[in-house]
């Protein structure tokens, strides 16, 4: 009696722990996201006045044609003198409306304005403050005139002004630009713009298009210089521009006559390509890991109730829809705040799946406690019901989950590599998963119950441990575990009535393929799975490649039914 | 007294194959009843005038056809998961292989009457711009290479897959599992274009088959009573194989595979041969679907078809043969009504069946009628 007693609190102690584990979690994820939308906030500050801006604006409106072109270098001058941000940003919002033909100015007042076209009607716009004026007709309004000479000064500005712009995302932009249209004079203005230039990325950029550049110069010198410089470049450009070097023209001359430039031609090639299979195969690895990562979610909460406790859950894929579900059902009563949605949608995804989870062991398992296939028959009517269930309480159709701003996006470590951000974060999430599993199923009471359930039920149950309420937790456990995977893939896929279906026979193998009972064969079955089908796609196409993974799985079987990993010792039988 | 009696009974069993259903009453009635009703339909659709009360008409004649071959596939599970306890949850797969079989003769029938019009290329060869036959499709406008390959393909895959499983030994929820792999396998396979079977729209617009119109009410008819017949005959044979010696190992597999192997008996050729023949039993069985149905798709590997009838051999009892018979005629009808009368509420039934089947009929329907004759006897020996 005591020792039940005992372990009731030692329970309710580890119920506690995990969840402020959870709590821990939950805070980690929100600090991301908070910091995120601070930054989001930064921008639309007002401007302080600018009185020399505002008299260039005023006499824009009453110059004419060859006026023009002192007046858009006085405002380009300005621009780049001026220390505030905002004047650069303003100056060249104006450049690209006059380019555009948008640039106006009353006719009574003479005060300049930018139109806007919205869906049926207008709006304009003050180029300084950006705010919204009074209009009534477009009569009222006459545009500022440009003719081609014109479009040519306020390009070459708009160039100048990028390359030289604060902000480095724009200038990287802009050196992108210039590579491909490499006149004279670009090429001075990025030579001017190199020995001015603070940050080594976009430093390199430059370099890189002015060696481009000089590729085509007559002086062997440079070219040679150009060269090194290029090797190992991964930009698309610099391997065109080498492979166009190294072919014969029409009369089967080479277009490069000197045969060392040649050869060092070849040589960076060469390493640009190996390069370039380098990074080709790491991003090949990612996205193997990536479906790998999503495996190990899917398949880890049945390594516990199908690897340690030996319960055949054909419902387990349903968990998975129900945590996917979750997080729908949340972003939808939280609109304003998806990333906290999805945040708390991972507690919450826990909580359903595993409450729905212990039902299903209270309700119908351990009735049919030894009998392992009716065992599998009762719980794949169990996922039909809830399949159906889902069906008609939202539809049959997919419901979009909307992912945050901070899922979205891409690292973009070079021109050949970039890593999404979603995916990065799936990973992440599932190995913390992983050892937040391992961490449990090791080191807690729990864990310790199970593995001695597991083992031997009678003594378990001798020595006091209320089997019965270990079962229910395991698999409560198991299955919250596969609530929290749907959250994580709720945001990779479709979230439908028949998401589960689609991973259990996936899940089932990357377990048998592991080996039973081995939570870390499921984690290198999973991943393992992941990037050799991922490795195999670019092969033979996705739909082969998964099926030679299904079919090898299947012959590895016979030759280990035990798995990568068997269990050893008396628990086999 | 009771050996000799048993050993009697057996002696006159090997007699011949057809007194041996005879012997005991559930084949007596089950055939008896297959018999009536296959003879009562046909010749009520053949003779009675339509207006008539007792007037079967031709769409019910093919919708029975239909049960009665899905009623051989959960016979052909039934041989194995009620006799052998292997559970394959793959068997829609070899059904499939055998209608695909079936399927792929009556595409050749067809000849230049499809909607491009070519002589030798099938509809949808000549929408995917292929130029030439495939090789797997030559000789598939023989019927009797047809009929063959209806055997052999399920068989050779069935021997290759068992052969492999049971040589090391792989058992229970891993062998189900294995096999839900390999019709999932073949679902995906099936569903690309690049395999030649006319991807995810199947094979369909039948014309004729051995000459004859699908659609005439003639070959509908024969079509039926060659249903049943074969359902008769596939009965005699397992129920022939389960009584020989063979049989009796195989029971002795199942129920204790670990003593069987002991004795002296290489349980998993046992396994193996029994695991082909009911292979074989579902291809025949998806070569009676096709015609009948008229289309073929890949849908029809899906894990969920053969986990169904897994369900059909559980409600109707297993281990009995006739059994699987009653449970696949009764879970059809209800399906084909409730898919009818209220599409969404079939899956919860389905479901529901599923869960109550196994927890509270582990025995199914024929387990019921099992316990009130045991009462019966009870009280006759307690009187």
């Amino acid at each position: 009696m005591r020792s039940r007693k005992n372990s009731v609190v030692v329970s309710c102690v580890l119920f506690m722990r995990m969840t402020l584990v959870f709590l821990v979690l939950t805070v980690m994820c929100a600090s991301v996201f908070a910091e995120e939308s601070i930054a989001g906030n930064e921008k639309n500050q007002t401007l302080a006045p600018q009185p020399e801006l505002s008299a260039v604006l005023t006499s824009l409106s009453q110059a004419n044609l060859s006026q023009m072109p002192n007046l858009i270098s006085a405002m380009e001058k300005l621009g780049l003198e001026s220390t505030d941000p905002d004047m650069h940003r303003i100056i060249m919002a104006i450049f690209q409306a006059q380019l555009a033909g948008n640039l106006y100015y009353r006719k009574n007042e003479k005060q300049l304005v930018v139109l806007r076209k919205l869906d049926s009607s207008y709006e304009v716009l003050d180029p300084l403050s950006q705010k919204v004026l009074a209009f009534e007709t477009k009569g009222q309004l006459q545009k500022i005139r440009v003719n081609n000479r014109l479009r040519k000064n306020l390009n070459a500005s708009l160039a100048r002004m990028t390359l030289l712009s604060p902000d480095v995302g724009l200038r990287l932009q802009a050196v992108d630009q210039l590579m491909t249209h490499s006149t004279d004079e670009n090429l001075s203005l990025l030579k001017r713009a190199r020995s001015n230039e603070t940050d080594s990325t976009v430093r390199e950029k430059m370099n890189i298009a002015l060696a481009l550049a000089a590729l085509d110069s007559t002086d062997l010198e440079s070219k040679q210089q150009a060269i090194v410089t290029l090797a190992g470049s991964l930009e698309p450009l610099v391997k065109a521009k080498l492979e166009a070097k190294l072919a014969k023209d029409d009369q089967g001359h080479f277009v490069e006559p000197n045969k060392k430039l040649r050869a060092a031609m070849q040589q960076a090639l060469t390493d640009i390509e190996f390069k370039r299979r380098v990074y080709a195969f790491i991003e090949t690895l990612f996205f193997g890991l990536s479906l790998g990562s999503v495996l190990l979610l899917a398949a880890i909460g049945l390594s516990i109730t199908f690897g340690v406790m030996g319960v055949i859950n054909m419902a387990h894929g349903e968990m998975i829809m129900l945590g996917a579900y979750t997080t729908y059902v949340l972003q939808t009563l939280m609109p304003d705040a998806i990333g906290w949605a999805l945040v708390l949608s991972i507690p919450a995804a826990f909580v359903v799946s595993a409450l729905v989870g212990i039902g299903i062991e209270r309700g119908i398992i351990r009735f049919l406690k030894g009998r392992p296939l009716e065992t599998l028959l009762a719980t794949f009517g169990l996922s039909l019901i809830l399949q159906q269930a889902v069906r008609t309480v939202f539809s049959p159709l997919n419901r979009q989950v909307v992912s945050p701003q901070w899922m979205s996006g891409a690292l973009h470590v070079n021109p050949v590599l970039s890593i999404t951000y979603g995916r990065l974060y799936v990973i992440v999430f599932s190995f913390l998963i992983f050892v937040l599993l391992l961490f449990i199923m090791k080191r807690t009471v729990l864990g310790l119950y199970v593995m001695a359930v597991s083992q031997n039920r009678d003594m378990a149950k001798a020595m006091g441990i209320r089997t019965e309420w270990v079962d229910a937790m395991t698999f409560g456990l198991g299955s919250g575990i596969a609530g929290m995977a749907g959250v994580a893939l709720s945001q990779l896929t479709n979230v439908g009535p028949n998401l589960g279906q689609a991973y259990i026979i996936d899940s089932f193998m990357v377990v048998v393929f592991g080996g039973v009972g081995n939570l870390w064969g499921t984690l290198v079955g999973g991943l393992g799975l992941g990037v050799v089908n991922k490795f195999l796609e670019p092969m033979v196409g996705a739909v082969l490649a998964k099926i030679l993974v299904l079919v090898a799985i299947i012959l590895f079987i016979q030759k280990r039914p035990r798995g990568l990993f068997p269990q050893k010792g008396r628990v086999v039988e | 007294m009771n050996t000799n009696a048993c050993v009697n009974r057996r002696v006159q069993r090997r007699a011949s194959l057809l007194p041996l259903a005879w012997q005991d009453r559930g084949s007596q009635r089950f055939l008896l009843l297959l018999f009536g009703i296959t003879a009562f339909c046909t010749l009520s659709n053949g003779l009675l005038p339509e207006e008539s009360f007792l007037y079967v008409d031709t769409y019910t004649i093919t919708l029975l056809g239909k049960y009665l071959s899905y009623a051989l596939l959960a016979m052909a599970v039934d041989v194995i998961w009620g006799y052998c306890g292997i559970l394959s949850l793959g068997h829609g797969a070899f059904f499939a292989l055998g209608a695909y079989a079936m399927g792929m003769y009556l595409m050749r029938q067809i000849g230049d009457r499809g909607v491009y019009g070519d002589k030798v290329l099938p509809d949808f060869m000549v929408f995917l711009n292929w130029q030439e036959l495939p090789w797997f499709w030559y000789g598939f406008s023989s019927f009797p290479f047809a009929m063959l390959m209806v055997v052999l393909v399920p068989g050779l895959l069935a021997y290759g897959f068992a052969w492999m499983a049971f040589r090391s030994r792989v058992t229970g929820v891993y062998l189900s599992i294995m096999t839900q792999a390999l019709t999932y396998a073949l679902l995906l396979a099936f569903f690309r274009n690049e395999m030649g079977f006319g991807g995810n729209n199947g094979l369909t617009d039948f014309k004729d088959i051995l000459g004859f119109d699908l659609q005439s009410q003639g070959v509908r008819l024969v079509l039926f009573v060659l249903s049943a017949l074969v359902l008769a005959l596939a009965y005699l044979l397992s129920r022939y194989i389960l009584e020989s010696k063979f049989g009796r190992v195989i029971v002795a597999v199942r129920d204790a595979e670990s003593r069987a192997r002991f004795v002296g008996y290489k349980t998993e050729d046992y396994k193996v041969w029994l695991f082909v023949y009911s292979a074989v039993l579902a291809g025949i069985a998806g070569a009676l679907y096709v015609p009948q149905v008229g289309i073929i798709n890949p849908g029809e590997f899906s894990p969920l078809n053969s986990i169904e009838i897994v369900v059909w051999v559980a409600v109707g009892g297993r281990g009995l043969l006739y059994g699987a018979v009653l449970g696949a005629l009764i879970v059809n009808f209800a399906k084909t009504r409730f898919t009818a009368l209220m599409p969404d509420a079939w899956l919860f039934i389905l479901g529901f069946l599923f869960v109550a089947v196994t927890i509270a009929l582990p025995k199914g329907v024929m387990g019921i009628f099992a316990a009130k004759a045991e009462k019966k006897s009870q009280k006759q020996a307690s009187q």
